[in-house]
């Protein structure tokens, strides 16, 4: 048996992602089926380990092609996202983590000091306790302080030609945030970062419970992380996105400028000006794989002013084919008891306008870059629609067509449901 | 950066475990259930053989530590500039925290940067003082195991008034609501903090005599898929959140069952309906029924 051994814990975060995905969303794939584009050991190691974070989550099935692994999450009966366990499964050699122990409590005192008073402080009062040769220079302690810095644990002070460092003052009083982080952990971008707040301990906060709660997202933290930088910073970026068809990576060369989510699928899109296209158009992030930032963008402000009228005529994020926007028009019957079906219209209208007709009838109305992607939602009001018109007349073709193959489905007797 | 060790499971649990070392209290037996209970499944094969081998100079033989104090991390920049994030979003003042310690730090995002285009725009008003101040009663209550008195309009606009124990806050992201969970004598129900008029918090109850939260009633419902126009991905990812099994029945057919409580019968059937003739329910036959009665009814009056 030759290289390097495994662990539960992960270098990079990429290599699990797209495992931890299909996991969660598919379910249904052998590990025979995986290996056909992945090594036995890859996935075996990956599945070792999510099955070690995640191992509540985790079921197992076996069937004619194979031991099916899946991962079932009832998001309304859990409190924290548990994919966000991966996140806290970064490697880290041996002197990192006696570093990050010896660091802390030597500048728990408030004193401030040099990488060489502490290596010294290290080899003089901690070392000792152990039998190994250890040794942690100057040079590697000073690093690690640098870092730390980065981090924002550590601030440092000129004295001279000295950099002594010391603990970073925090003034939060994380006790009074904690039921804020457990909401927010669970329902704002990033909320991993508030999953790492309430690991440091402290008080249970209050009992909160989520319905339709999509946890997927947490997977995709690093891309919208690195994206949310070059928005707060104006600049370009560099993304790698998977082909969804084949696979393959594409880069392109977006100014990024808006998330979308949806809060009925748990998908973020990011919206941005794409350079080669000179257009705004739409990149889910499940499909970006890496983000290089680059260069300021002198106009950011002009960009992100095209999304203004562009978000008018937008009903999710479909740009559609050409530069026309589409006109469709639903007409809905109400009985009588049935305001709830003119307060639904109102709440899901998103750019479309409702008129009462009469008390019997409202009419939805909407223009937008792609009618299609309305087709989903007409079709939740199936039993209602007395009229249907799309000035693209494949939308009000589909829909027919989909409604009489239902009809065929549920109206052909008990055969029909085998 | 935001994948980083400082943040792990590990240092989290090493962090605990030099913890009871500098308090002179640390045992083997305690050290394995600091790792059992907060880290991972096999971390106990790691956490503590090195701790105990000298990988991690940071225990002794004897279970005790060079380490003097407690150890405390500061918070990180951005951990510190989530946080300054969250004051920007109007649901914050649900939860008032303070806000002391952040004055000199960037948000690490705006809320305006964020389009939820899919999410219902009857969501709760969120600035509403009285709607804030029945928020921190209800928080009050839940902190202090206190039960309420709450007086609310139902459905139809009568008024209700109950005493109740909560039990925890419901959020929906697509509804943008809240929803409290209550319990009375044994029975679970749920009241919309926008329809809340009133609430006060009375006196404590017997948190030992109350559970976890009962559930409702769950159904399971079984859908037979068929993958066209990418209808495999889109339907599981839109039914995710639910607790779900799926199976390969033939090439682009796939069978999927998942649980779900009673009383979302009629949301998860005109979400079902959403897929078409993508998705086609098999069980149970009270669904198959209403799907096949919005059908023909559809069908009836379309023409």
């Amino acid at each position: 048996m030759g290289g390097v051994a495994y662990s539960e814990r992960i270098k990079d975060f990429e290599g699990i992602r797209e495992y931890m995905r299909q996991f969660y969303v598919y379910g249904f794939r052998s590990r025979e089926s995986f290996l056909r584009n992945r090594s036995a050991r890859s996935y075996d190691n990956e599945r070792r380990r999510v099955e070690s974070w995640l191992g509540d989550y985790m079921s197992f099935r076996q069937d004619g092609a194979g031991k099916n692994v899946f991962l079932s999450v009832d998001s309304r009966r859990i409190r924290r996202n548990p994919l966000y366990k991966a996140f806290k499964a970064k490697s880290f050699t041996n002197k990192d983590i006696a570093l990050h122990f010896y660091i802390l409590d030597i500048l728990a005192d408030g004193r401030p000091r040099t990488a060489g008073e502490i290596a010294e402080e290290i080899s003089r009062s901690y070392l000792p306790a152990f039998p190994e040769d250890w040794s942690f220079d100057e040079s590697t302690v000073r690093k690690k302080l640098q870092e730390y810095q980065r981090l924002g644990l550590l601030e440092r002070e000129r004295r001279g030609r000295e950099t002594p460092y010391r603990l970073a003052e925090s003034g939060v009083d994380l006790d009074g945030w904690r039921d804020a982080a457990a909401f927010f952990a669970e329902n704002a971008p990033l909320g991993v970062v508030g999953s790492y707040l309430l690991d440091r301990g402290g008080q249970d906060p209050v009992p909160l419970r989520f319905k339709h709660h999509y946890i997927l997202h947490a997977l995709d933290s690093q891309v919208l992380y690195e994206l949310l930088l070059a928005v707060d910073q104006r600049r370009r970026v560099s993304v790698s996105v998977r082909s969804p068809r084949n696979g393959h990576q594409e880069r392109r060369e977006v100014c990024p400028l808006r998330i979308f989510v949806s809060t009925q699928t748990g998908r973020q899109y990011l919206l941005g000006y794409r350079y080669d296209r000179r257009r705004l158009l739409f990149f889910r992030l499940d499909a970006i794989t890496r983000v290089v930032p680059g260069a300021a963008e002198a106009d950011f402000e002009q960009y992100l002013g095209y999304t203004e009228n562009f978000q008018k005529k937008l009903w999710g994020v479909s740009i559609g084919e050409g530069r026309r926007t589409e006109r469709i028009e639903m007409t809905v019957h109400v009985d009588e008891g049935e305001d709830f079906i003119v307060r639904r219209l109102e709440r899901e209208r998103r750019c479309g306008t409702v008129e009462v007709l009469d008390r019997h009838t409202c009419r939805f109305s909407a223009e937008v870059c792609d009618a299609m992607e309305l087709l989903p939602w007409l079709r939740t009001f199936i039993g209602r629609i007395v009229g249907l018109t799309c000035s693209n007349q494949a939308v009000a073709d589909i829909f027919r067509r989909d409604l009489e193959e239902l009809g065929r489905m549920y109206g052909g007797g008990g055969d029909a449901l085998s | 950066m935001l994948f980083h060790e400082i943040y792990g499971t590990y240092f989290q649990v090493v962090s605990a475990v030099l913890a009871e070392a500098v308090e002179g209290t640390l045992t083997e037996k305690r050290l394995l259930e600091l790792v059992r209970e907060k880290a991972f499944a096999e971390s106990v094969l790691t956490i503590p053989a090195a701790l105990r081998d000298g990988s991690w100079p940071l225990l002794d033989r004897n279970l005790g530590t060079p380490i003097r104090r407690r150890p405390e991390m500061p918070l990180s920049t951005l951990e510190k500039r989530w946080l300054k994030a969250l004051l920007l979003d109007p649901r914050i003042a649900l939860f008032d925290p303070p806000a002391e310690g952040l004055e000199d730090v960037a948000p690490l995002f705006r809320p305006e940067t964020f389009i939820y285009f899919d999410r219902y725009t009857d969501g709760d008003p969120y600035r509403d003082p009285g709607y804030i101040a029945r928020f921190h009663t209800i928080l009050t209550a839940l902190r202090e195991k206190r039960k309420l008195r709450i007086q609310f309009q139902g459905r139809t606009g009568v008024r209700h008034s109950k005493k109740c124990v909560p039990l925890a806050l419901e959020y929906s992201g697509k509804d943008d609501k809240f929803r409290l969970l209550t319990l009375e004598g044994k029975r679970r129900t749920s009241v919309n903090l926008g329809r809340m008029e009133r609430c006060s918090a009375e006196e404590p109850y017997d948190p030992e005599a109350v559970e976890d939260i009962p559930q409702g009633r769950r159904e399971t419902l079984v859908l037979r898929l068929r993958d066209r126009r990418n209808a495999l991905e889109r339907a599981l990812l839109h039914f995710s959140h639910f607790e779900k099994e799926t199976v390969r029945l033939e090439e682009d057919v796939y069978r999927v069952t998942l649980r779900y409580q009673r009383e979302d019968e009629t949301e998860l059937l005109i979400r079902v309906l959403s897929f078409g003739p993508m998705l086609r329910v098999t069980a149970p036959e009270r669904m198959v029924n209403l799907v096949r009665q919005r059908v023909e009814r559809q069908l009836r009056i379309g023409d």
